[in-house]
């Protein structure tokens, strides 16, 4: 079983910001921005074809400033927010803002790779977040599952919870909330939990994780040093409601059971420097992809605490009724957690990983020189995983 | 058959349709592993004996798939394994087939399916006859090679019956030859042993004139030798005469010899080799080692004593003693050598004495040592008023060094042990003894504030200001401080053969050097402050209040910073001693010369600041061109290799670590003009102390180029400083 060779395409900038077109559930596709102080920002959107391994790109003119984080609407292929940096007078400010992209490059185009860059196309401006009031934005994330109406958005200390209206032209901010406490807090990073009809948003600052719902904003639970450094971002197990994987500066990555915020679930060292990137596999959550500044990617497989940690035995509908056998089972038939594959293609940090949201197969990962590279888990797993 | 079961769609078709599956079963024979149904029984009768022999290719076609008959039987869609009119059963009855086909189908179908079965019987019959031809040549090359196979074995046949009558014919030649040879054989083994018989008793009857030959030329060891191997011979032949004879005058001879031996091992005079030789003979004659052992360890006693005497003669009240490491000098080769000697040749004499013998050597060392161990200590005693350390250092090692072969030689007298306790009690002396010099030190200074103090004041000239004082007593109690500390330190160098011991690993460093002299000295510094304060002036001395003043400074000055600091230096210099037990490690390129090459190796991440405002603009690409073929050209750096357990390596991985957290800080910011002339000038200090600290400076200086490199990427304006300028603050510093 032969597993194909990783992809790899370079941008002619820095980069740090990845996301996969999440709207998009046939072809593979990602969205990179760029970040350069001298030159027009862009954003690369990066189409695979799975069949004869070939990389199409087009590109978008970023043109307000260097991207630090994106992420793309779930509910429209044409619809992104990216954070960025603006500077005037010797100020550097971090914003946001909903952007839309022409119509012809939604569901990618068949142009050859050569010639797009001459005729490089802008974004659609559909409305900023406005920050002026809150600082710096961290990252702004769009509610799972929903109509792409709903973005949440980290600036310093604040939560701001916004309502797009108008086809997205108007971002109204429906409600917001703050941390308080000694020195300045900072988030760093947040997620939007899938769970729970999406009530719940995730956020981390320095080495603390916090959960919050989003209808009263208010805390709900709080885990306090969950990494010995900072914290640098979060993900929600896509199938469990109540666990969540971080990764920090102390190399590590964590996985939570909300429930029971003093100890964590099990934990992973399996990089040497901080860990920039934790992800979710979409649809087989023991897979996780991690990523970090020692410029390797490293895919395990925590089949323990996964939603099937016995391999694939039961029916979707019955899965219920599983939950009372897991803990006789487990005893019976120990699975280990284990890494699949340390990923070394990346020379610089890599700052972003991602799975596709197309194939549950693709993940796509972004070192700061630069290079996407894709990868795909190795096909005896998929097997092992599927049969 | 069922057209039911013609028509299924499973894909079992072995089972379920047997009709379809006969040219299939053809050609799976033909390929298959078992070319089964041979030729010779082609048809005669193709409605009889067809389903027969399609039975046996089939149940060789399931046994090809690896499905046993009764699976095969047991899908749902098959049909019933004993039913009589399947073709394909075990069961197959041609009768009842036939019965049942006659009364079943109307006559149009049976007609089909007689066509049906006679067009599939041919089919099969010419796929016979085609692997019957196709397989010819085969068959023919094999009959060939069998019948060549035979000739051939039958020539090879023929020469293995040459060859056994051959070697019949050698066994039996052989077998004449030993025979006729046996005879002499036996003579000359016989006429061998009577020889060496003759030469044995020749040596006998030459044997007394040879004892009083090497007794006369004092080759005793020699006479020994002989006695000893012709002991036996005589024993056992005494009842012979002339046997009784010559071990009669042998016993003479060998009493004269002992009595001889004896003279010369109560002469004594010859020294401990020749004495041992003496022993040893004797004990080879036989003379009782019970006695003899005593007798040693007399004469041996006698001659350390001597020793002892000279050393004590040397310690002696009226002359002028020799100093301390000249005694132990003296000492360790007179006395400790010759303790030496005797035990080595005591074991090596007397190692048939078991552990009785070994214990009355213990008990003699032990004697022995302590007083030699009395006497060091003396010695040692009249040391210690004195004040140099190192001397005495060198002459315990000395004393320490040369007691540890006879401690590994006399285990049991604990020689070894008693001697670190001798080191051990003197360094503690010392330690006390340094604690008193401080004190006295720090006595000494008041005494000369008070005197300061209390000068008459000459009209016109200030005396000596508080502060001035103080300082002075503060500076000189440090560098008192300093100076024990120094001298205490020599008990714990590294060339110092007792500083491997316990006790000065831990407990004299810990408990010995910080709580008991640094600690201790300080208490009883604040002791004598307290007993300032608190005596009011009764005896009329009453205590001056500037001395008060200036102790009050003092102690507040030792509070807030002197204490930590002589601690720190304590602890430096006694406790934290990481570079000493773990060894330099492996250093690559390390040129002292580097802090100078200032901005050399800088080159590549200076040109690509200054390049790229003038490269960039027509190309957005070259900064990236020009950085990654710097990165073509520089090893990658594994940042986070593992570290082995020696100081460089450990500061190295520290510093790659610390140097790639500087790196992605960096990258998160965004520097102005002047930010990055910081960084950079940050990045020139570090290049020019870091490189002595790691293993490969190259390490740094990639590190370092990548930092900048990042700082200018991240900068919207990037303007770098001048290399000369970064230099000049740089070495300003």
């Amino acid at each position: 079983m032969e597993d194909d060779a990783p992809v790899i395409y370079g941008l002619e900038f820095q980069a740090r910001a990845l996301t996969p077109q999440t709207a998009e559930t046939d072809a593979i596709r990602f969205l990179v921005g760029t970040q350069s102080l001298k030159y027009d920002n862009q954003i690369h959107i990066i189409d695979f074809d799975d069949e004869n391994n070939i990389i199409n790109k087009n590109v978008l003119l970023h043109q307000v400033g260097e991207i630090w984080h994106i992420s793309a609407s779930p509910a429209d292929r044409g619809v992104l927010a990216t954070c960025y940096n603006r500077t005037s007078d010797s100020k550097v400010l971090t914003c946001a803002a909903v952007w839309r992209m022409p119509k012809e490059l939604e569901s990618g185009s068949h142009e050859s790779p050569d010639d797009s860059s001459s005729t490089a196309q802008t974004l659609e401006l559909l409305c900023h977040l406005d920050n002026t009031a809150h600082g710096n934005m961290a990252c702004v994330v769009w509610e799972p599952m929903g109509d792409g109406k709903k973005i949440i958005s980290l600036a310093d200390n604040h939560i701001l919870l916004w309502d797009l209206q108008e086809s997205s032209s108007q971002a109204v901010l429906a409600s917001s909330a703050s941390l308080e406490g000694k020195g300045q807090l900072k988030f760093t990073s947040g997620r939007w939990s899938p769970h729970h009809n999406c009530t719940q948003v995730a956020t981390a600052n320095d080495t603390t994780l916090r959960g919050w719902d989003t209808r009263s904003m208010s805390q709900i639970y709080c885990i306090e040093n969950a990494h010995g450094q900072l914290v640098r971002d979060l993900d929600f197990n896509p199938n469990k409601q109540y666990y969540l994987a971080s990764c920090g500066d102390d190399c590590k990555v964590k996985f939570w059971d909300t429930r029971n915020v003093t100890e964590p679930v099990k934990t992973l060292e399996e990089h040497s420097h901080w860990v920039w990137n934790v992800r979710y596999n979409h649809s087989h959550d023991q897979l996780v992809l991690t990523g970090s500044s020692d410029s390797r990617v490293i895919l395990s497989n925590m089949v323990s605490i996964s939603s099937e940690p016995f391999g694939h035995l039961v029916d979707d509908d019955d899965i219920s009724d599983q939950e009372d056998h897991r803990s006789e089972e487990k005893s019976k038939e120990p699975l280990q957690d284990n890494v699949i594959a340390t990923y070394e293609e990346h020379e610089d940090s890599v700052y972003a990983v991602d799975w596709s949201s197309a194939d549950p197969w693709l993940f796509a990962s972004l070192s700061y020189d630069g290079r996407l590279v894709i990868n795909r888990v190795p096909r005896a797993l998929k097997y092992h995983i599927l049969l | 058959m069922a057209p039911g079961s013609a028509s299924s769609p499973s894909p079992s078709f072995p089972a379920s349709r047997p009709w379809a599956a006969v040219g299939t079963m053809a050609a799976a024979a033909a390929a298959g592993p078992s070319p089964g149904s041979g030729p010779g029984d082609s048809p005669e009768g193709p409605e009889g004996e067809a389903p027969e022999r399609r039975r046996k290719a089939h149940g060789m076609l399931k046994l090809y798939y690896g499905l046993s008959e009764g699976e095969a039987a047991g899908r749902p869609a098959g049909p019933d394994p004993l039913d009589p009119t399947d073709l394909n059963g075990a069961h197959f009855d041609p009768e009842v087939y036939l019965d049942k086909l006659r009364r079943e189908c109307p006559l149009a179908q049976l007609m089909d399916s007689e066509t049906d079965m006679v067009r599939q019987i041919r089919a099969l019959d010419s796929d016979m006859q085609t692997l019957v031809y196709e397989n010819y040549n085969k068959f023919i090359s094999a009959t060939d090679t069998i019948r060549k196979m035979k000739n051939d074995f039958r020539k090879m046949e023929d020469e293995m019956d040459r060859l056994a009558t051959n070697m019949a014919v050698i066994t039996d030649f052989s077998a004449r030859i030993s025979a006729t040879l046996q005879d002499r054989h036996e003579r000359i083994t016989k006429l061998a042993g009577v020889h060496a018989l003759l030469r044995k008793l020749q040596f006998l009857f030459e044997l007394p004139s040879r004892l009083t030959k090497c007794v006369e030329l004092g080759a005793y060891g020699q006479a020994v030798r002989y006695q000893g191997r012709a002991q036996a011979v005589l024993q056992q032949y005494q009842h012979l005469p002339s046997f009784r004879a010559i071990q009669d005058d042998c016993q003479v001879i060998t009493a004269r010899l002992a009595q001889q031996l004896r003279q010369r091992f109560r002469e004594g005079g010859s020294g401990a080799p020749e004495q041992a030789e003496c022993v040893e003979l004797l004990l080879a004659l036989g003379e009782p080692a019970e006695e003899l052992c005593e007798e040693f360890l007399a004469h041996a006693r006698g001659r350390l004593e001597k020793e002892l005497r000279s050393l004590e003669a040397e310690l002696g009240p009226s002359p002028p003693a020799p100093d301390v490491l000249e005694f132990t000098d003296r000492g360790g080769s007179g006395f400790v050598g010759g303790l030496c000697q005797v035990a080595a040749a005591y074991q090596e004499l007397f190692a048939a004495q078991g552990p009785a013998g070994a214990e009355k050597l213990a008990a003699f060392a032990r004697e022995l040592g302590s007083r030699y161990f009395a006497l060091v200590e003396r010695r040692l005693a009249q040391e210690q008023g004195g004040g140099d350390n190192s001397l005495l250092v060198r002459a315990l090692d000395r004393f320490h060094r040369r007691l540890r072969a006879p401690g590994a030689l006399l285990a049991a007298a604990g020689l070894a042990d008693a001697a670190t306790e001798i080191v051990e009690r003197v360094a503690r002396e010392r330690l006390g003894h340094h604690l008193q010099g401080l004190r006295a030190a720090f006595l000494g200074c008041l005494t000369d504030v008070r005197q300061a103090l209390a000068a008459p004041r000459v009209a016109g000239k200030e005396g000596p200001g508080l502060a001035e004082l103080l300082a002075n007593v503060a500076s000189s109690i440090l560098s008192h401080i300093k100076a024990s500390l120094a001298a205490v330190h020599l008990f714990t160098a590294k060339e110092v053969s007792f500083s491997n011991k316990p006790y000065f690993r831990g407990e004299f460093c810990s408990e010995g050097v910080r709580e008991g002299l640094i600690v201790g000295f300080i208490r009883s510094m604040c002791q004598t402050a307290q007993s300032f304060c608190d005596s009011p002036g009764e005896k009329g001395g009453a205590t001056p209040p500037a001395l008060l003043l200036l102790l009050s400074r003092l102690c507040l000055d030792y509070e807030t910073a002197t204490i930590s600091y002589i601690l720190t230096l304590t602890d430096e210099q006694f406790l934290v001693q990481v570079g000493l037990l773990y060894e330099e490690g492996v250093r690559k390129a390390q040129s002292s010369d580097s802090s100078k090459r200032t901005f050399s190796v800088y080159s590549s991440s200076r040109q690509q600041g200054r390049y790229a405002p003038s490269y960039t603009p027509s190309a957005p690409m070259d900064t990236n061109l020009l950085s990654n073929i710097q990165k073509l050209f520089s090893e990658r750096i594994d940042v986070f290799s593992p570290v082995e357990f020696n100081k460089v390596s450990v500061l190295t991985g520290i510093i790659k670590i610390s140097l790639k957290t500087l790196l992605e800080c960096v990258r998160l910011r965004t520097f102005g003009r002047f930010g990055l002339q910081q960084v950079q000038v940050d990045c020139h200090f570090l290049q020019l102390y870091l490189w002595r600290f790691v293993a490969d400076e190259e390490l740094v200086h990639l590190l370092l180029d990548e930092v900048v490199a990042s700082a200018a990427l991240r900068c919207p304006d990037p303007v770098p400083m001048e290399p000369s300028v970064v230099e000049v603050i740089c070495e300003r510093g």
